[in-house]
């Protein structure tokens, strides 16, 4: 297999790394740009720890090649904080205990942040659906909504 | 493995024909991936046809709606103009997988992939909808019925693949819906589903109808006589049984771990019920 030069924005910092053709945006991002916020949970676009935003998309990293991120503009879970200043969702999973083992996290954090971009407002069902390919098995999730519902709330008064 | 990503339909139609061991089609790769990921296939190429033209995007034409092949089902259930149309083929295809999922699935994979549990399947075969096919020689528009052959097959020859699906023009009166049984709420297989589309004459009886089930045959059923059942109704208690029961009666299912023939071939007669009224209701029929 011949490798490939990919050149890419991830985070907003413009990136060239080199890859396999039949590796994953995933493996690429672990392997060769060090960012191992997303997680491989099943590997096959079940658990969504792997999310991550592709052209502003939310997609599960392991389902894409890393060569069909050409162009793209990616976003991870590195790029959620500003410097040392925590998102309000990263804060509010903190206060409200949205995570124990913390696997799943960086991806539900990608995802809720994806769906508040979006709706700033949402139910709790909608918030529920939305995380839906999100699979967490530690919290039974309550607490993952009541983080992502206070996030909202906060974000909307600021 | 060798990827590709070709510029033009002739490119990626050569590309696929002058490969000599297996190829795949890269569309949103949720299906693609996953076979790789598994060892079940071993492509020597990829051809990523993403940057075809005019696989991105929803054109109106003719009244009705060309999706491009590369049309993420999230894309597609953000077009309110689609979803005014079609709203049964829109909401067929946002009930596959999670968000994530969503965001790269595409119909045209969904149809390719040959699931006889496809969601978006069912609903596009009822919509009447038409596959363009492109290839090494000039493209050709297919019924989606016909595209599937058995699970996994379909009847594309070596070097062709699918470019947009087209939805036609409506008459007034008109609407589709789809149901599917699963046993969660949320990210999992149809175990049987339906899809009807119909109009509905300035009496508010069936003028014209299309029934197809999912997951009750090797492909997807395109019954004719579930149609029949229904037309010159306004969806009364008779004309309904009379559409469960043709249902019924074409279904031919498996048993397997998700559910039992006997199972199927009851709740496909339900689902279609319960499909047909929704319909008739996004019709404008008063039942």
């Amino acid at each position: 297999m011949s490798a490939i030069t990919v050149s890419t924005t991830v985070n907003g910092d413009a990136v060239d790394f080199i890859c396999q053709p039949d590796e994953s945006l995933l493996d690429a991002l672990r392997g060769r740009l060090g960012l191992t916020g997303a997680k491989e949970g099943c590997g096959t676009g079940d658990c969504g720890a792997c999310s991550v935003t592709v052209n502003g998309r939310l997609v599960c990293s392991c389902l894409m090649l890393a060569a069909e991120a050409e162009g793209a503009e990616i976003g991870t879970v590195e790029g959620i904080a500003k410097g040392n200043a925590l998102h309000p969702l990263q804060q509010s999973f903190l206060d409200h205990a949205g995570l124990q083992c913390g696997v799943c996290t960086p991806g539900i954090l990608v995802a809720a942040k994806a769906l508040l971009d979006r709706n700033p407002d949402p139910t709790d069902e909608e918030v529920r659906y939305w995380l839906a390919g999100n699979l967490c098995r530690c919290t039974g999730y309550d607490k993952i909504i009541r983080a992502v519902q206070s996030a909202a709330a906060q974000m909307r008064s600021a | 493995m060798r990827y590709e990503k070709p510029q033009t339909v002739a490119e990626a139609a050569r590309l696929l024909t002058g490969e000599k061991g297996l190829s795949r089609i890269l569309a949103g790769g949720t299906d693609v991936l996953v076979q790789l990921k598994a060892g079940l296939v071993e492509p020597d190429l990829v051809v990523d046809i993403k940057a075809l033209p005019g696989v991105r995007s929803i054109v109106a034409e003719a009244g009705g709606f060309r999706i491009g092949a590369a049309v993420s089902n999230a894309q597609l259930g953000e077009d309110k103009a689609v979803r005014a149309l079609w709203p049964g083929v829109v909401e067929a295809a946002n009930l596959i997988g999670s968000t994530q999922v969503q965001g790269r699935a595409t119909m045209v994979g969904n149809l390719c992939n040959a699931s006889p549990a496809a969601d978006a399947v069912p609903a596009l075969v009822a919509a009447g909808a038409v596959a363009r096919v492109a290839g090494p020689g000039a493209a050709r528009d297919v019924p989606v019925e016909k595209i599937p052959t058995g699970p996994g097959k379909t009847k594309l020859k070596r070097g062709e693949f699918i470019t947009s699906i087209f939805l036609p023009a409506r008459p007034p009166r008109s609407a589709d819906a789809y149901l599917r049984f699963i046993p969660r709420t949320e990210m999992d297989i149809a175990v049987a589903s339906a899809a009807v589309s119909l109009t509905l004459d300035e009496d508010g009886r069936i003028a014209a109808a299309r029934v197809a089930l999912g997951a009750v045959a090797p492909t997807v059923l395109l019954v004719e006589a579930a149609a029949k059942a229904i037309l010159g109704s306004r969806l009364e208690d008779p004309a309904l049984e009379a559409l469960a029961a043709a249902c019924s009666a074409a279904a031919s299912p498996i048993d397997d771990k998700r559910g039992t023939v006997e199972f199927r071939k009851d709740v496909v007669g339900v689902l279609a019920k319960r499909a047909a009224r929704i319909a008739y209701t996004r019709a404008g029929g008063q039942s």
